[in-house]
């Protein structure tokens, strides 16, 4: 059983069935039947167009258009073409993928098998971040009942096609959750990014051509192809189409897994769906997407959870993971919790990251301290100018945005920390 | 240049049974080399950690050099390069757990076992560390023993999980 609380969509809907993770009851609730139709009836340029049309944006942090990544996989290679499933799910916050693995395994596979299709790749592989023990082995196990039973393998259901999937487990670094760090450490080495060009699509896992999705992403395609692009299109906003399972944490009275249509307002998920702040304290301010978005104030929580709304605000959709926080909490508090994060987890292959981290993280601890000085702040905001956009990967934006945020919205906090030489905060959560 | 493998196959420091699982673990990779992360994990599955001496063993075994096999041992936190307790204890004290007592937890646990994070229990059973994000946000505190997720943790349960481990 899902332990928490969860509002259902059509990608949860069966979630708190024990026999949705198993084959036949996979099965029976009319599954494998979209790649049925794909693979039995549509080019796999058809089905790349449909996926397109319906506007799917990739679910794990960047929002890029699925179809279009589809489309950039090269027809004419006589390389074997490979996916990549990305389930190396890191971002604080974020917890969505693991229960879609935990839940609903097949749904996701159905999704690689319709993907493989359309991109004519032999075989698949799924990165599951090494600390996800019980969710990779419920994708394990899917994967062996359903190529037993000719789902995938050298003949998947009777067509001719073939396709494989094989489960790589990670060892605990989230820069893996960047494609190409992972293709890295797919490859056996340190998982840091690459330089791009070349994209995956060109060269990419053991250097043939490669597309890597999210979980989430996969986990969309069976119901796109299966109802169509204009039902799918039914949810969500016209430029965000279709929900996403946010996952809402911190300071609310009910964490938990909301699937919701894209575009609904942020306060709705808080207040209604998690239930509000405990104690009717006031919520200070909210993370919309995971840690590396950049926050916002309590005073905009009317903002619709889409890109382009988002975006309005200077932040992101993210991975869905939205941290709420009361007024007690201290926001310098946060912020070294954050760059503690980036900076123990940077790569190190360029210096403005691996410097920068440290330098932000550092700068941070001396005023939550109390020993922050007058011109820290502005040391602060340089240093996050410096790493952005400098890097091989979007790793040390992420570093740079959410404290470039909470100086954008709290900066009160900030200078109050260094004027009076100690946390005004007493009642904030611990460091 | 890399080495040719020498004559006969390299010894592996493990038993039949996991050097079987390697091999299985080889054939599903285009390159040899693909299967390191997994060949790693199940050799300290046995042997507890990957000192120099296996790096060495395990990257002759995958046709590499000893340093792209000691530097991944290195970069990945999963991986120890010493000898640790019978037991790795990790509280998550990323944000969402924090905002929910996690580090508070984190305290009472080290007063507790009387060790700091990162050290292990004179009776060598337990290894405490923090761990970054763990995918459990709405189940905060939590903590990770081994390959199992404890959620919805307060001081006292966590205590009755660590003393049932042996």
């Amino acid at each position: 059983m899902l332990t928490v609380p969860y509002v259902t969509g059509y990608l949860t809907e069966h979630f708190g069935d024990d026999a949705f993770r198993t084959l036949d009851g996979y099965l029976a609730r009319g599954g494998y039947e979209a790649a049925r139709k794909a693979l039995t009836s549509m080019s796999p340029e058809q089905v790349t167009e449909m996926v397109k049309d319906a506007g799917l944006q990739g679910r794990g942090g960047a929002g890029f258009s699925a179809g279009l990544k589809w489309s950039f996989m090269p027809k004419d290679s006589d390389k074997p073409k490979y996916l990549v499933c990305n389930a190396d799910e890191s971002e604080p916050g974020s917890f969505k993928d693991r229960i879609l693995m935990e839940r609903g395994p097949h749904q996701m596979l159905e999704g690689i098998l319709i993907a493989a299709w359309a991109t004519g790749a032999e075989k698949t592989f799924v990165y599951v971040r090494g600390e996800y023990a019980y969710p990779a082995h419920c994708v394990q196990q899917a994967i062996d009942e359903a190529t037993e039973r000719g789902f995938f393998g050298s003949n998947v259901m009777g067509t001719g096609f073939r396709h494989e999937v094989v489960l790589m487990r990670g060892a605990g670094a989230y820069i893996c959750g960047e494609e190409t760090g992972l293709l890295e450490s797919l490859e056996g080495r340190k998982g840091q990014p690459r330089k791009k060009p070349p994209f995956p699509a060109q060269y990419g896992a053991f250097g043939m051509p490669t597309t890597v999705n999210n979980v989430e992403t996969f986990s969309h395609v069976p119901h796109i192809v299966g109802k169509g692009v204009e039902w799918f299109r039914g949810f969500g906003t016209e430029k965000s189409p279709g929900t996403t399972v946010f996952g809402v944490s911190g300071h609310v009275v009910r964490p938990g897994l909301y699937e919701l249509p894209l575009g609904t307002p942020l306060a709705e998920l808080v207040h209604e769906h998690a239930g509000g702040v405990p104690g009717g304290r006031k919520v200070k301010g909210v993370i919309p997407g995971g840690m590396s978005m950049p926050i916002l104030p309590g005073s905009m929580l009317d903002v619709p959870m889409a890109n382009e709304f988002l975006r309005e605000r200077q932040t992101m959709l993210g991975t869905g993971g939205v941290m709420v926080m009361d007024e007690t909490t201290c926001m310098v508090r946060v912020g070294c919790v954050i760059s503690f994060f980036f900076r123990d987890e940077s790569c190190g292959q360029c210096t403005q990251c691996r410097e920068g981290t440290g330098w932000m993280h550092r700068i941070l601890q001396r005023i939550e301290r109390g020993a922050g000085e007058e011109g820290d702040l502005a040391v602060l905001l340089d240093v996050a100018g410096k790493m952005e956009g400098q890097t091989i990967c979007a790793f040390a934006d992420a570093a740079a945005w959410p404290v470039q945020g909470l100086l954008r919205h709290f900066r009160d906090d900030f200078e109050a920390h260094v004027r009076h030489g100690k946390c005004p905060f007493p009642e904030s959560f611990e460091l | 240049m890399v080495s040719e493998p020498t004559a006969g196959a390299p010894e592996l420091p493990v038993s039949a049974e996991t050097r079987a699982r390697i091999d299985a673990e080889i054939a599903k990779y285009p390159a040899r080399r693909g299967a390191l992360l997994p060949a790693l994990h199940w050799v300290q599955a046995e042997l507890g950690c990957i000192s120099a001496e296996t790096a060495r063993a395990v990257a002759d075994y995958l046709r590499i050099r000893p340093i792209e096999v000691m530097e991944v041992v290195s970069f990945y936190n999963m991986f120890y390069d010493r000898p640790q307790g019978r037991h790795h204890v990790y509280v998550c004290t990323n944000l969402p757990c924090s905002l929910r007592g996690a580090r508070t937890l984190m305290k009472q646990l080290e007063a507790r076992l009387g060790i700091e994070s990162g050290e292990t229990t004179p009776d060598g059973r337990i290894t405490l560390g923090h761990e970054e994000c763990l995918g459990a946000c709405a189940y905060a505190p939590m903590m990770r023993v081994d390959e199992t997720y404890h959620e919805d943790l307060d001081l006292e349960k966590a205590m009755a999980v660590l003393e049932e481990l042996e």
